[in-house]
């Protein structure tokens, strides 16, 4: 799984039946420290809370059609989880 | 099995169900000398590990599944062994 910050939503006009009740949201990848990393992409919403400016974590591949429900869906990429926080250990406490 | 140093947590309170009760845990990439290379994961815990420690992250669906005891987790990464040394023999 990895990070990542919606940036917008994909509004589909013709999708599988399986997902029409599924928000497709833009979602751009981050790195650890929360800066952009990598190409956009299409994430399926597992929660279907996510909106723009909120950052989640994803998961990619069959993993991603797991998230969803039903979860035998035509998915790459999904959203597992929102993030409240992101709690990097100093350099202290990792000594 | 990929190399990983917890070196934070992940807080998240609206996730899919698997997630409840468990630590999602940020893992940075390590290499066979157990530098950095850069990249991350955020795997769940599996054994227990946490702050600074060297683990073994299962970075794969079904294995994580079959950890997890549920076969429709969204998961793909896992944390399964902490290490104590990585041994490369003498150069």
């Amino acid at each position: 799984m990895l990070l990542g910050r919606v940036i917008g939503t994909v509004v589909p006009a013709i999708l599988v039946d399986e997902l029409s009740a599924t928000p497709l949201l833009w979602v751009q990848p981050l790195d650890k420290q929360g800066e952009p990393d990598g190409e956009p992409l299409v994430c399926a919403d597992g929660t279907r809370m996510a909106g723009p400016g909120q950052v989640i974590y994803w998961v990619a591949s069959r993993e991603a059609a797991l998230a969803l429900d039903p979860w035998f869906v035509p998915v790459d990429d999904a959203i597992v989880g929102l993030v409240d926080d992101v709690h990097h250990y100093t350099k202290k406490e990792l000594d | 099995m990929i190399l990983g140093r917890i070196t934070g947590n992940v807080v998240s309170t609206i996730h899919h169900p698997i997630v409840t009760g468990r630590k999602l845990l940020l893992a940075e990439r390590l290499d066979e000398r157990c530098k950095p290379t850069g990249g991350y994961l955020i795997a769940l815990d599996g054994i227990g590990a946490g702050r600074g420690e060297t683990v073994l992250i299962l970075d794969e669906g079904s294995g994580a599944r079959q950890i997890l005891d549920d076969t429709g987790a969204p998961v793909r990464s896992i944390v399964v062994a902490i290490v104590d040394a990585v041994d490369l023999g003498s150069d």
